[in-house]
């Protein structure tokens, strides 16, 4: 039976799932602001009790049904709008606000910490960085708003302005913490990131931020009936988004199952595919690509063999390094019209397509064209096709010396450089990768 | 335009005067100076804006955010303002199928809900006015837009359901219930935002009421990407499937057909629509597992010897192994495993006997043989659909379960049964997951119907 696997790797980097060297700086960056403000707050008194404990309980209620966004993102829409609106509101039915913004950052810190007590005592993962960037940011809006409170009372639309001027503002600061983070501190792969998470959470950002402008501008007229009224369309929201997270991830469950046909059907040695896509991930990873690119990246590597459906008798051990380069090419020609008839995966088949195209001709400089993703998963299946499931040092070193010599024309060598590196961090061992 | 049945064009004709002539009295019913210009047409802009933006989905049905925009219009401008408002439907630029007739169309009924919905807000005492008090009476606010959100939903979801009605030759009542219906619930929060969006835009700025139109456009956007989504699933699962199904010439289209019929039985059989869309998949790669059959074995005539069986019976553990880290088919997995058991134990791989046998095995096994008795296989030519109910019927109880058969023949009897899916491409599946099939030959509905129905 060729049907046993060895489990997913857990050492070589996922995507999205970066070395997180700035966590711990948010969190106790986070945890300082709150403890100030907690000590601030409990120096002077609790102001205003009663519209502080309604904003406190949406904001851990929000806090409790938070959502997860593909790329291992979690957010708190719901808290996050009530704790921006609690930031921002000048005026409750009448009542006018006079807590300042070390009360907002208390409030948020401590209303926050009790939204996430189910994860805590369900030994669920409770994601202490995202909640302490959540404070962060309520405590950056209340600090930039706060002071003008008074100043802005009677004038209408420029308060609105003031409102969406310091969240936007707060809002892009988020994002860029968020984004240095995740880049673990390598400028190269801070741009990629940020890019990223404007893609990433830009549209539910923009929604809770408006959101929390509302509530505030609402309170006034209507009380604290705002509260309740203008989360509706964000739980819409983040319904749709829980119900496009879960088909992402059935999406790619059900490649990498259909992605096995090759391997039950004896065409390519079993593991192969997925040895190919986790590898293909790592050095895309490597390389800077932007989780977008990642994806369609670890679709194209999962089925780069599936060309090989289209003969009738499986290539005896399956490696495509041994057939004629002939040969390969048609069997990536193959592939990539069977997934372009999907007519949803173009780019995939794209990449496919040109997985087997040399680097560069010889006399010629390098294919400008050639996707990198083509280029990486090349290097990535005769890496694999050398080493297969053996894991010992001296046959990744040998295979890793063989790559080099190809770069003069096969391979590209940034990738090469990139598996270099990937193998050294990982110990040189493909245990950990395959 | 030949396309369009001349009762349609004469309704249209007839919803266009209607319009106008409404236009025309509330113009010289308009309160003296009260209207105020800038918020019509601002409103006029941001409804233009939102049904530009609104996204074309599959289903034939969708709702809008401009309808929330409409119903602020109501609450601010009247009905003249509302009136003139929903002109603008008309006008969007995003329009697939674009017909004249349907621009013409959308306009006129939105406009004449708009005149209607305005006409009941005066009726009821309301006013810009009502909107101005110093202090807010929410219930009594709350109260007035849910009746003026039914009117304008009203008039809006009648107007559309007789033209579909017409251009579809279907009942008008069949139409309202089983398609528009449902939308109410989402029509009615609509409502209650443009109540909202009304309330900051005279309260507080012009700014605050656009602002409430953000968070709605985002829940828009995201809700289609997801439906998109779905649907780039759905194709990638059905085009994979078909590609490995090229090994075996004589099994093309076998899965997608299992699937479907799949489906006919598991709604006969009263299952939850949730569960329907699993054994849809299910069905769809219940068979992976031959992969790892030799195709020389498949396509063998004749008998097969002992080992070349067990090669045979090995497939449904096979395909359970390669699909069953697909969390979203957990429950159907079973069905892969055990579509080849039949109801006196004598089947594989486990030998389970009636009730064992998990129900969505006993729904794929029947669907699997119908569609292997219908279709040509190398060693046999196909059954007619009479000629393979006898043999199940024949068999069941033995080899089939009894309820299952009986929901399979009681669907085609509703709905038929086509072999090719070539010429089954007319499926629309509305957004509560009925099935609706398009009559082959006719238009699509949806290029000569209103936008809202489309």
């Amino acid at each position: 039976m060729n049907n046993e696997f060895p489990p997913q790797p857990v050492v070589v980097r996922r995507r999205g799932d970066t070395p997180r060297t700035g966590a711990g700086l948010v969190i106790a960056l986070a945890a300082l602001v709150a403890v100030a403000a907690v000590a601030e707050t409990a120096a002077h008194g609790l102001v205003q009790p009663g519209i502080t404990a309604a904003f406190a309980v949406l904001i851990a209620v929000g806090e409790v049904v938070r959502v997860r966004l593909p790329g291992e993102r979690e957010l708190a829409p719901v808290g996050v709008a009530a704790a921006l609106a609690y930031a921002l509101v000048l005026e409750v039915n009448g009542t006018m606000t006079r807590y300042d913004a070390w009360q907002v950052a208390a409030v948020t810190a401590f209303a926050a910490t009790v939204g996430s007590l189910p994860y805590l005592a369900a030994g669920r993962s409770a994601h202490l960085e995202d909640v302490g960037r959540r404070v962060l940011l309520a405590a950056a809006t209340a600090a930039l708003f706060r002071p003008y409170a008074d100043e802005l009372r009677g004038h209408e639309s420029l308060t609105v302005l003031a409102m969406l001027g310091a969240v936007i503002l707060a809002g892009s600061m988020d994002a860029v913490l968020s984004s240095v983070v995740r880049a673990g501190g390598d400028p190269v792969r801070l741009r990629t990131a940020l890019r990223d998470e404007v893609r990433a959470s830009g549209g539910i950002g923009a929604a809770i931020g408006a959101t929390g402008v509302l509530i505030a501008l609402a309170a006034r007229p209507l009380g604290l009936w705002a509260l309740p009224v203008f989360t509706i369309p964000l739980l819409v929201t983040q319904f749709s988004i829980r119900r496009f997270a879960t088909i992402r991830a059935t999406s790619l469950q059900t490649i990498r199952a259909l992605s096995r046909v090759t391997e039950v059907g004896g065409y390519v040695e079993p593991g192969h595919s997925r040895r190919v896509s986790t590898l293909s991930v790592a050095l895309g990873h490597e390389v800077g690509l932007s989780e977008a690119e990642l994806l369609d990246l670890e679709y194209a590597a999962l089925m780069h063999d599936i060309g090989q459906l289209s003969f009738t008798d499986p290539i005896p051990g399956g490696a495509t390094l041994v057939v004629a380069p002939v040969e390969r090419r048609r069997i990536a020609e193959l592939g990539a019209d069977i997934i372009r008839t999907t007519g949803t995966l173009e780019r995939v088949a794209d990449i496919v397509e040109r997985q087997a195209d040399p680097y560069r001709h010889a006399g010629e400089g390098a294919d400008a064209d050639l996707p990198v993703a083509s280029r990486i998963i090349k290097v990535a299946n005769a890496f694999d096709d050398l080493v297969g499931d053996r894991t010992d040092r001296a046959t990744s070193e040998a295979a890793l010396e063989r790559l080099r010599l190809g770069t003069a024309v096969e391979y590209d060598p940034r990738v090469v450089e990139a598996l270099d590196r990937v193998l050294r961090r990982s110990g040189i061992s493909l245990a950990l990768i395959s | 335009m030949t396309t369009i049945p001349r009762s349609v064009k004469l309704y249209v004709v007839a919803l266009v005067i209607a319009a106008a002539t409404g236009l025309t009295v509330s113009w010289f019913a308009r309160p003296s100076g009260g209207e105020s210009w800038l918020s019509v047409l601002t409103l006029a802009g941001l409804f233009w804006l939102c049904a530009s933006l609104g996204i074309q989905s599959s289903s034939r049905l969708r709702t809008s955010t401009s309808f929330a925009v409409g119903m602020a219009a109501v609450l601010l401008t009247g009905p003249l303002g509302a009136g003139l408002v929903g002109l603008l439907d008309g006008a969007q630029f995003r329009v697939k199928n674009s017909f004249a007739m349907k621009r013409v169309f959308n306009s006129a009924q939105f406009s004449l809900a708009g005149l209607a919905a305005g006409g009941v807000y005066l009726a009821v005492g309301g006013g810009r006015d009502a909107l101005t008090d110093a202090r807010l009476d929410v219930a009594q606010l709350l109260l007035v837009s849910a009746l003026v959100t039914a009117t304008y939903y009203l008039v809006n979801a009648t107007l559309v359901s007789i033209v579909v009605a017409k251009t579809e030759g279907s009942s008008l009542m069949a139409v309202w219930w089983g398609s528009l219906s449902w939308a109410a619930i989402s029509y009615l929060a609509y409502g209650i935002l443009g109540l909202l969006m009304a309330v900051l835009w005279v309260r507080v700025s012009i700014l605050a009421g656009i602002l409430v139109l953000v968070p709605l456009l985002v829940a828009r956007w995201t809700f289609a990407q997801y439906a998109a989504e779905q649907q780039a699933y759905d194709s990638t699962v059905r085009s994979l499937i078909q590609a490995v199904e090229t090994k075996d010439y004589y099994t093309r289209g076998h899965s997608e057909r299992v699937s479907r019929a799949t489906v006919l039985i598991a709604r006969e059989w009263g299952m939850r629509e949730d569960r329907v869309n699993v054994i849809r998949y299910a069905g769809m790669l219940h068979d992976v597992g031959k992969l790892g059959v030799p195709t020389k074995v498949l396509q063998k005539q004749g008998k097969l010897n002992d080992t070349e069986f067990d090669a045979i019976k090995l497939h449904p553990m096979r395909g359970y192994e390669m699909l069953r880290e697909i969390t979203f088919l957990k429950d159907a997995l079973t069905g892969v495993v055990h579509h080849h058991e039949r109801m006196d134990g004598r089947g594989y791989p486990m030998g389970l006997t009636g009730e064992e046998i998990p129900e969505f095995a006993r729904i794929i096994m029947v669907a699997d043989a119908f569609d292997s008795m219908t279709s040509t296989r190398s060693y046999r030519s196909a059954k007619s659909v009479e000629e393979a109910v006898t043999e199940l019927r024949k068999w069941e109880g033995a080899q089939f379960d009894v309820e299952a058969v009986d929901a399979l023949v009681r669907a085609l009897e509703k709905h038929g049964w086509e072999a090719h899916p070539e010429e089954f491409h007319g499926e629309l599946v509305a957004r509560d997951g009925t099935l609706l099939p398009r009559p082959t030959g006719q238009p699509d509905p949806a290029a000569s119907v209103p936008r809202h129905a489309s």
